[in-house]
């Protein structure tokens, strides 16, 4: 354990997926809140919900260009097998994000209602596309990925199965229900107890995805199936889906009660911690399964090191200049102002 | 492999790569000067309390959200294309230069998008103070995120400080050696002065547009072309020089590149002359109808009329960069630099006659020049990129064994999905821009005027007693 804890690549491993973590989370709520659009199609709606993280956005997809330079620079052989494997759903993903990214200036600098509704529609369909390849490619990495040498080895469609649409599906709705939780902790009135009658269905959906995924995840490798249900692995596993559904519990009662608004999406990142750490569990030390472990793809020592000295200054700060960005911006949105 | 409309795999992802970094790299070009010109203006309101500068602050603003917006798209894209079509490369220099890149992040581009939102939509809500310091923070996010990529492409022109590992990986050995390999310094000071005057023909021109529609009176307009031709005037010649001292930084270490922008085919040990123009021909490796200038080019290069210069005969013909495409760029780079010179100088002579803002020949040369900056950017890096080929770490890795196992049909379909939303999607956007560019900058500059949506500043309106301004967020 200490040895561990001692081991670069370990630490390495264990902060690359802290800010993958960190990405899913906060750009889940973000492309959520597209996701939701259709539901709202009101133009006054639509610009309080895009006012809801117009401040925020590029801090929450700085976060995903952190994942793709850090495994590039922690794991770059993970980097180099992965992207190649993924080239569809990934080539998508960034196309999606450029959709969405930009409908954040150009919805505002539309001139007619009709340029407007295709931001509004270039914001939905960005952010629904991106959550989905996301998602697909969590479930193709889940699945396992063919590797020869130091190169991917598979077909250009091995990403595309029944389960990777599961867990596309599955984060899509995830992000919605991030999305919704948002805004009910950040919007008033009318339109919140709309957003949290959206969360309670969006909740049970997705609690409904995360069985599905948890029960089709074990099946897929013996690996998997392994770590799950047999002992002692079992001891560690098994406390992961306990306190999810404690946690879900809790969620579905703070949507019920008054007051305490920031306490559903306080609880939904738990249950996406949760989630995120029964994957770990899953496909740890692998980093690329079924094949590839954390130390295979390692970068050598010298560069771990001198990351480190800049993550281990860097991160605390980012994590408190984005922290007072976020309060600057603290409390219910005035549907007035509009910062447009 | 098969090809994909004629043209194979590594020659795809070569195309993808050059497209999409380029255009990335119209917006950081623009977005790095116009980040610092805003702090510049937001400091000069807070000291002089000249309602212009506010005035000046609020139109630029506007503008810079969307270019900066476009910029981290099309960035988080060039964070991915490493390793989706260069896989291999990314595997063997992951080791080096990952860590620069992830230090890129973790000090530049989060300090920028940490401090945007405050910048944009702060000022009133964390007071005149925070907000200057946002801005600041802003501008020099642009400039730390420069340095590191600048040293990343430098160190793959100029590799150093490396071991090579028994899995082909390139092993740091030396962080300061890597860090500050040869060409940085050199590299770094060109493209950041170009960014700079790129901003400064951006910001002249949009000023000198309206100097033409008759409106000198508009202080704003006459402070925006005034600083505009103040730092084209200083910084274009400044950039003439930099670039010469990076022109022989290249010749030492890349020798071959400087052959193919000179159009030396043959070396030249007793003086070689400079090629004014003419039509590069690489199949009879010689230079048809060349206009030039005997030992010009050794003067220039080596300071000596007499001083030996190799051609690109010295090496075998499979490894001399394309010479018409980096003889062209480097001339299209050269001419529009002294073009800029010529339009700050005329402004001096304009000013010293107090003519500046009736000169109507200079405004007319400087809406003309407005985009120049963006086309010698991009025509630079065409030198320098297509120069080094064919290495894409120079003298030790070949751009033909850096890509990704992918059939070119893959490649070639993202291309056009890059091409065509591209086009389409920052199409749009330079549309938009424009059209903020030709309104000049008002006196109440942060109310709607076109109704087409609030503005970013909508919190000064509390500052200012404009509470009017709010209404129009509906």
């Amino acid at each position: 354990m200490i040895d561990m804890l001692t081991d670069l690549t370990v630490i390495w491993a264990l902060l690359l997926a802290l800010s993958v973590f960190i990405y899913v989370v906060l750009d889940g709520f973000d492309l959520g809140i597209g996701i939701l659009y259709p539901l709202f199609p009101k133009k006054k709606d639509r610009d309080l919900l895009m006012n809801a993280v117009a401040p925020v956005w590029d801090g929450n997809e700085t976060w995903l260009v952190l994942g793709g330079g850090g495994l590039m620079a922690a794991f770059p052989l993970a980097y180099a097998v992965l992207l190649p494997a993924l080239y569809p759903p990934i080539i998508i993903m960034l196309l999606a994000l450029v959709f969405r990214g930009v409908a954040f200036e150009f919805r505002w600098r539309a001139s007619s209602a009709f340029t407007r509704r295709a931001w509004d529609a270039s914001f939905f369909w960005g952010s629904l596309l991106a959550a989905l390849m996301q998602g697909i490619t969590l479930g193709a990495l889940l699945q396992g990925i063919r590797v020869e040498g130091r190169a991917y080895a598979g077909g250009w469609w091995d990403w595309l199965t029944p389960f990777t649409l599961l867990t596309g599906v599955a984060v899509a709705c995830g992000y919605a229900l991030l999305g919704t939780c948002y805004l009910n902790w950040k919007i008033e009135g009318d339109i919140q107890t709309r957003v949290r009658h959206l969360a309670r269905r969006l909740g049970v959906a997705t609690m409904a995805f995360i069985v599905a995924v948890s029960l089709a995840t074990p099946f897929l490798a013996g690996e998997y199936y392994l770590r799950w249900f047999t002992w002692p692995s079992m001891l560690v596993a098994a406390p992961v889906p306990i306190l999810l559904g404690l946690i879900a519990l809790g969620f579905a009662r703070s949507l019920f009660a008054q007051g305490r608004d920031w306490l559903p999406f306080l609880l939904a990142l738990a249950m996406f911690a949760l989630c995120f750490l029964g994957l770990g569990l899953s496909i740890w030390p692998n980093v690329i399964p079924p094949s590839i472990t954390i130390w295979d793809a390692a970068s050598p020592h010298s560069s771990q090191v001198f990351m480190l000295w800049g993550a281990g200054i860097m991160l605390p700060i980012i994590l408190g200049y984005t922290a007072y960005a976020y309060y600057v911006f603290r409390g219910k949105l005035d549907p007035e102002e509009g910062y447009h | 492999m098969q090809d994909f409309l004629g043209l194979d795999a590594v020659t795809l992802a070569r195309i993808q790569f050059g497209f999409t970094v380029s255009f990335h790299f119209i917006f950081p070009s623009f977005t790095i000067g116009l980040a610092s010109y805003l702090a510049v203006l937001n400091a000069l309101w807070l000291k002089t309390r000249d309602e212009t500068y506010l005035r000046l602050f609020r139109y630029w603003v506007k503008i810079f959200a969307i270019v900066f917006a476009m910029g981290v798209v099309s960035g988080i894209v060039m964070s991915y294309q490493f390793g989706t079509n260069w896989s291999v490369f990314s595997d063997k220099a992951g080791p080096v230069i990952g860590p620069l890149m992830a230090y890129e992040v973790l000090t530049a581009f989060f300090l920028e998008a940490g401090f945007l939102g405050i910048m944009l939509f702060g000022r009133s809500k964390v007071g005149e103070g925070l907000h200057m310091f946002a801005t600041a923070m802003v501008a020099v996010g642009t400039a730390i995120s420069a340095t590191w990529i600048l040293s990343v492409n430098s160190w793959m022109q100029t590799p150093q400080g490396f071991t090579i590992g028994e899995n082909g990986q390139y092993l740091p050995a030396d962080w300061m050696q890597i860090i500050f390999n040869p060409s940085f310094p050199y590299r770094l000071a060109h493209a950041l002065t170009a960014s700079y005057l790129t901003t400064a023909l951006v910001v002249g021109g949009v000023g000198a547009w309206h100097l033409l529609r008759g409106r000198s009176r508009n202080t704003g307009v006459r402070v925006m072309f005034s600083m505009a031709m103040w730092m084209a005037a200083v910084v274009a010649p400044l950039q003439i020089f930099i670039g010469d001292q990076h022109g022989l930084n290249t010749l030492e270490h890349q020798p071959m590149k400087v052959a193919a922008m000179e159009g030396h085919f043959e070396s030249h040990p007793d003086g070689a002359p400079l090629i004014l123009f003419g039509l590069p021909d690489q199949d009879a490796q010689t230079v048809r109808y060349k206009i030039e200038v005997p030992k010009l080019s050794s003067l220039i290069l080596t300071h000596s009329w007499d001083g030996a210069l190799s051609g690109l005969d010295a090496v075998p013909r499979d490894q001399q960069p394309p010479v018409a495409i980096v003889f062209w760029s480097f001339r299209i780079m050269v001419g529009l630099g002294f073009l800029m010179m010529g339009v700050g100088l005329w402004s001096l002579w304009a000013r010293w006659r107090g003519t500046l803002y009736d000169a109507r020949w200079l405004h007319r040369l400087a809406v003309v020049m407005g985009p120049s900056g963006f086309v010698a950017v991009i025509a630079g890096w065409i030198t320098t990129e297509v120069g080094r080929q064919p290495w894409v770490i120079y003298g030790h890795l070949a751009t033909a064994d850096s890509h990704s196992p992918l059939d070119a049909a893959a490649v070639g379909t993202s291309l056009i999905a890059f091409v065509v939303v591209y086009f389409l999607l920052f199409g749009s956007g330079v549309a938009y821009i424009l059209r903020l560019m030709s309104k000049p900058p008002e006196p109440r500059e942060a109310r709607l005027k076109d109704g087409a949506g609030p503005m970013h500043a909508a919190g000064l309106g509390a500052v200012h007693g404009e509470s009017s301004e709010r209404g129009t967020a509906q």
